[in-house]
């Protein structure tokens, strides 16, 4: 079972707008869930989502840049990764 | 306690407009902002210098007095009077306790120097915007263990801020991995969830084998003569000797397998990696004359 968190307690914690999620969603970075005409976010996001909000409003990246650094986020992450298992082996 | 030059933190001189202080904060901090640097400590404590030399310059009181007091902070009647309001201020300040027990770091925690807190109090610092505010924060701990440790699944209990926490390490864990405590990290705000506690496992080999994933490596010492005419070895592994066969006329550098005798494969029950051992053939010294004679025999055939 996933928790699921509503989109508008997001936005008001965060003070973030509505479609800044949406765009978010378009970008296909994160995935929502709708019932009953209310949108959810997985809390297995929460964490992913929270970085996308604090690289906006600390860094002033906008969707696109948070799409480019997502990307190459996950990059350096599966290289650390990597690194970690050829560490090992020497 | 030594000073620090918050203007060259930021690189800034000491003239900076408040827009400069800005844009050189924004600057500094799209290259060491710790989500953009991962795994990165190094790239976290300069974040958090950064921060801690925005705190003061973009704040005109705080900047006031750091330029007054500046590198003469430890000197003069002005500082003395300056730090008995201190020590007033530090005892109103008393409840106050922002430290994490244990060795447990929060990641991006406002967790100013020294200079920062004689100057301007314990707890001068504003979270502005810097935490989560939602969910809660994420904890990093490392733990050590020892390679002989990890073959088996074992259980241990960890004291995270005060709290007990029972985790089962799950055999064959790796060096360097991390896993994830779901829900142990700090509490959220304003009903928000809690983070995750994250373990990064340092595993120190004490064995004389070499690990690759779930197989190990060993090399045994071979006498000439069973790597000649065949016979048996005994061989460490992780659970006890075994012995193995050796065939006739076994040369230097040959690799066997045991099978099933390596780690525990991770998450996997009753899988195992394999050893593999590669013999090392011991030339004898210190012949006697008759063996030397039987060698020189040997050659002549």
């Amino acid at each position: 079972m996933t928790n699921l968190i509503a989109t508008t307690d997001i936005c008001t914690y965060h003070e973030v707008e509505y479609t800044f999620i949406t765009s978010l969603q378009e970008a296909g970075l994160v995935e929502l869930r709708v019932v009953d005409k209310a949108t959810y976010i997985p809390e297995s996001d929460l964490q992913k989502l929270e970085r996308m909000i604090r690289l906006h409003h600390e860094l002033e990246i906008n969707i696109a840049g948070i799409e480019a650094i997502t990307h190459l986020l996950e990059r350096v992450e599966q290289m650390q990764e990597e690194m970690r298992v050829l560490r090992n082996r020497v | 306690m030594a000073f620090i030059d918050y203007y060259q933190t930021l690189g800034i001189p000491k003239n900076a407009s408040d827009k400069d202080i800005k844009s050189a904060y924004r600057k500094l901090a799209r290259k060491y902002h710790p989500d953009l640097n991962p795994n990165d400590a190094e790239a976290n404590k300069k974040f958090q210098q950064l921060n801690e030399a925005n705190e003061v310059l973009s704040d005109p009181e705080k900047r006031k007095k750091y330029d007054q007091y500046g590198e003469n902070w430890q000197r003069g009647e002005e500082y003395a009077e300056y730090e008995r309001q201190q020590k007033q201020n530090r005892q109103q300040h008393g409840a106050y306790s922002g430290a994490h027990a244990s060795s447990f770091e929060g990641f991006g925690g406002d967790d100013f120097s020294d200079f920062f807190q004689s100057m301007f109090g314990q707890g001068a610092g504003s979270s502005g915007g810097r935490q989560a505010k939602y969910r809660g924060q994420d904890y990093n701990a490392e733990l050590q263990l020892t390679l002989k440790a990890v073959a088996e699944t074992h259980k241990q209990t960890l004291t995270v801020n005060g709290k007990n926490i029972r985790i089962t390490i799950p055999a064959g864990v790796e060096n360097g991995q991390t896993i994830k405590i779901a829900g142990h990290g700090g509490p959220g705000v304003n009903g928000g969830p809690a983070g995750d506690l994250y373990i990064a496992f340092s595993i120190a080999n004490d064995t004389n084998f070499k690990r690759d994933g779930s197989d190990l490596y060993g090399t045994v010492k071979l006498d000439l003569y069973t790597a000649v005419l065949g016979g048996e070895v005994t061989v460490d592994t992780l659970n006890g000797k075994v012995k193995i066969k050796v065939k006739s006329e076994t040369q230097n550098g040959t690799k066997v397998k045991l099978k099933g005798k390596g780690m525990p494969v991770y998450k996997k029950e009753n899988e195992f990696g394999d050893l593999y051992i590669t013999y090392d053939i011991n030339i004898p010294t210190n012949l006697t004359e008759k063996q030397k004679k039987l060698f020189e025999e040997l050659r002549a055939m």
